[in-house]
C-alpha cells in the first residue's frame, strides 16, 4: 500500500539558522508515529510544514501522492491534514460544542449537520459533560482534549499532535494516551511530536529522531532506546556506552 | 436536539420579537416630538451599532472609520435622489450596495495588517474619504447638499412634520441588522468570524479562510452602515462631510457596540439605549451654560461602565452568564 504521506528532502532555514536539512521519511497509512528529539531539533518546524503553516525552502510533501507543501494551512485542512498546537490555541469566547462545530464546517455546510457532527465527537473525546462550557474555563488536560475534538471535526486522514501529553500529570497523560489509541482506531494516521520519549515510546509503532536539524534515526520503540547516536543525542557522550 | 444553542436563540428570538413589539408601539404613549425624535435618532444608532458589530464585535476586526461607510451611503441616495430622481427606498439598497463595495475596496489592503495596525489604517482611511468629499464639488463640497422638500411620501421617504414615519423606518432599519446578527450568530459565516476573532492561527487549522471572512464581515457591516447613512440623510434633509464623515462619527457608530458589549446580540442595542438618550439629555440641559459639562458628564458615563462592567453592560443581563464571558 503506498504511504499516506510523504516527505522528500524537506530543507528550511530561518535566516542562519537550519531547523530541518534534507529531512525524508514515509508515514504509513493507520500507523502512529513518533516524532522526537531535543529541544531545537527541528520538530515542530517540519510539523508546521506538514500542516502548511511553512513552506519548505526545497523539497517536497504529499499526502496521497498529492503536493501539499506550499498551499497553505487552508487547503492542507481541506486536503485531510488536522493539527494541534503546543500552546494549546482554544476560541476562548465560544462554548465547546461551539469550538468543535467551527471544524465541523469544514464538512458539513449546514448548522445542523455541522451540530450533530461535533456532539458525536466531543463525546468521543470523553468532554460530554463540559459541552456547553466556555471553553476559557476548561483545565488543562481538557483543552487538550477540546483541541484533539475540534482537529478530528475536521474529518482528517492524518493528525498531527504537538506535545499533547507534555506536562500533565500520570494519571492526566494515561487518559490521554488512551484517547490516542482510541483515535488511531478510528482509522485516523497520527504523526505525535512529544520530546519526553518515555511517553511516546510505547504508544507508537515507530519513530523518527530529529537532532539539529537532521533525521539522527527511524525504527522501532524497541530498536531507538537502544540506539546509541539517539542516547547521545539525549545524555551527551558520557553514557552512550 | 434541545441542547444549549439551540434553545437560547429560541429565547433570544423570542425576547428580539417583543423587543420589537414594545418599540413599535413606544409612540402609543410618546406624542412628545423631541422625544419621538431622540427614540429615532436612538433607534438608528443601535442600528449603526449593531452593522458596526457584525465586523468589530464577531469578527474581531476594530474599525474606526466607520463614518466613512456611513458618509458614503448618505451621498449615494441623496445624490441619486437629487440628480437622477431614483427614490430614496431605492436609493437605500444603492447606498447598501456601494458601501458595502467600498468596504471590500478598503479591506484589500487594510485585512493584510492586524490588530491595532488595522485600526490605525481604518482611522486613516476615513480621514481620506473625509478630506475627498470635502474638495470634491459634483457632491457639493463643503457646502453640503440640502434635499429638497418635494411633498409627502413613503417612496421618498418625505414627511411634512410628522416623526412618527421614520419611527417605523429606522426600526425596520435597526431590525434587520439585528437579523441579521442573528443569523450570523448561527451559521457557517459566523462561527467562521469568531473563530478568526479568538485565535487565526486555530481558525486557519480549520480550514477557515482568514482573508475572505473578514472580507465578507467587512461587506456586510460596510453595507449596512450605508443603508443607515441613507436614512440618516433623508431625515436630517441636509448634509455635508462634517456631519456624516468627520472622524467622530467613527465613534460614535463604535462606541454603543462596545459599551454594551461586543460580539453579542444586544449589546448595542443596550449600548445606544444608553449613550444616545444620555448624551442627547446633558447636552440639551448642560450644553449651553457651562460649555462641556455634558461632555464631561458623557465621557465620564463611560469611563464608569469601562471599569465597573469591561465586558459590556450586557453583562448585567442572564442571557450569556456571568461564567460565559472570558475575564478580559
Amino acid at each position: 500500500m503506498s504511504p499516506l504521506l510523504e516527505i522528500r528532502s524537506v530543507s528550511k532555514r530561518f535566516g542562519g539558522v537550519a531547523a530541518n536539512i534534507d529531512i525524508s521519511f514515509d508515514v504509513r497509512r493507520g500507523e502512529i508515529l513518533g516524532l522526537i528529539g531535543p529541544n531545537g531539533a527541528g520538530k515542530t518546524s517540519l510539523f508546521n510544514a506538514i500542516a502548511g503553516e511553512v513552506t519548505p525552502d526545497s523539497g517536497e510533501i504529499m499526502l496521497n501522492g498529492q503536493r501539499l507543501s506550499g498551499l497553505g494551512p487552508v487547503a492542507c485542512a481541506a486536503l485531510g491534514v488536522a493539527r494541534t498546537f503546543q500552546v494549546v490555541r482554544s476560541f476562548d469566547t465560544m462554548t465547546v460544542l461551539e469550538n468543535v462545530m467551527v471544524g465541523a464546517f469544514l464538512r458539513h455546510r449546514a448548522p445542523a449537520a455541522a451540530m450533530r457532527a461535533a456532539t458525536d465527537i466531543i463525546g468521543f473525546c470523553g468532554l460530554n459533560g463540559r459541552i456547553d462550557r466556555p471553553a476559557w474555563g476548561l483545565s488543562p488536560p481538557e483543552k487538550r482534549r477540546l483541541e484533539v475534538a475540534r482537529a478530528l471535526a475536521t474529518e482528517p486522514q492524518l493528525l498531527l499532535l504537538d506535545e499533547m501529553l507534555t506536562g500533565l500529570t500520570p494519571t492526566e497523560a494515561q487518559s490521554g494516551v488512551q484517547l490516542i489509541r482510541d483515535v488511531a482506531a478510528r482509522g485516523v494516521t497520527i504523526i505525535m511530536v512529544e520530546h519526553v520519549m518515555e511517553i511516546v515510546l510505547p504508544l507508537v509503532e515507530r519513530a523518527v529522531v530529529l537532532n539539529l536539524g537532521q533525521i539522527l534515526t527511524i525504527g522501532t520503540s524497541a530498536e531507538i532506546v537502544r540506539n546509541p547516536a539517539v542516547i547521545r543525542a539525549y545524555l551527551g557522550d558520557r553514557y552512550a556506552a | 436536539m434541545a441542547n444549549a444553542i439551540v434553545k437560547r436563540r429560541r429565547q433570544e428570538l423570542v425576547v428580539g420579537g417583543v423587543v420589537l413589539a414594545g418599540l413599535a408601539l413606544l409612540p402609543v404613549p410618546i406624542k412628545d416630538v423631541y422625544t419621538q425624535n431622540l427614540i429615532i435618532i436612538t433607534v438608528l444608532f443601535a442600528g449603526l451599532a449593531q452593522a458596526w458589530n457584525i465586523l468589530g464585535g464577531y469578527c474581531g476586526q476594530i474599525s474606526l472609520g466607520h463614518a466613512l461607510y456611513f458618509g458614503i451611503g448618505s451621498y449615494v441616495s441623496t445624490l441619486l435622489y437629487l440628480k437622477l430622481g431614483i427614490p430614496p427606498t431605492l436609493g437605500l439598497f444603492a447606498a447598501g450596495i456601494v458601501a458595502g463595495a467600498a468596504a471590500l475596496l478598503i479591506g484589500w489592503p487594510c485585512f493584510r495588517l492586524s490588530g491595532h495596525y488595522y485600526a490605525i489604517a481604518t482611522v486613516v482611511v476615513g480621514e481620506i474619504g473625509y478630506l475627498l468629499f470635502l474638495n470634491w464639488d459634483f457632491v457639493g463640497g463643503a457646502t453640503g447638499v440640502f434635499i429638497p422638500f418635494k411633498g409627502e411620501s413613503w417612496a421618498e421617504l418625505q414627511f411634512k412634520t410628522a416623526k412618527l414615519p421614520y419611527h417605523f423606518v429606522v426600526l425596520a432599519f435597526a431590525a434587520a441588522t439585528w437579523l441579521a446578527a442573528f443569523w450570523l450568530e448561527g451559521s457557517r459565516w459566523g462561527f467562521a468570524w469568531r473563530a478568526v476573532k479568538d485565535d487565526v492561527v486555530a481558525a486557519r487549522s480549520l480550514g477557515v479562510n482568514i482573508f475572505a471572512s473578514k472580507m465578507a464581515a467587512a461587506a456586510l457591516s460596510g453595507g449596512f452602515t450605508g443603508m443607515g447613512g441613507a436614512l440618516y440623510a433623508q431625515y436630517v434633509g441636509y448634509i455635508d462631510p462634517d456631519s456624516v464623515l468627520a472622524g467622530h462619527f467613527s465613534i460614535l457608530i463604535a462606541l454603543p457596540a462596545v459599551l454594551g458589549g461586543v460580539g453579542t446580540l444586544w449589546g448595542p442595542l443596550i449600548g445606544a439605549a444608553v449613550l444616545i438618550p444620555a448624551s442627547e439629555l446633558s447636552r440639551s440641559y448642560l450644553g449651553g451654560s457651562g460649555r462641556g459639562v455634558d461632555l464631561m458628564l458623557y465621557g465620564g458615563l463611560i469611563v464608569l461602565v469601562a471599569l465597573a462592567r469591561p465586558q459590556g453592560l450586557v453583562s448585567l443581563f442572564n442571557w450569556r452568564r456571568k461564567s460565559d464571558v472570558p475575564a478580559a
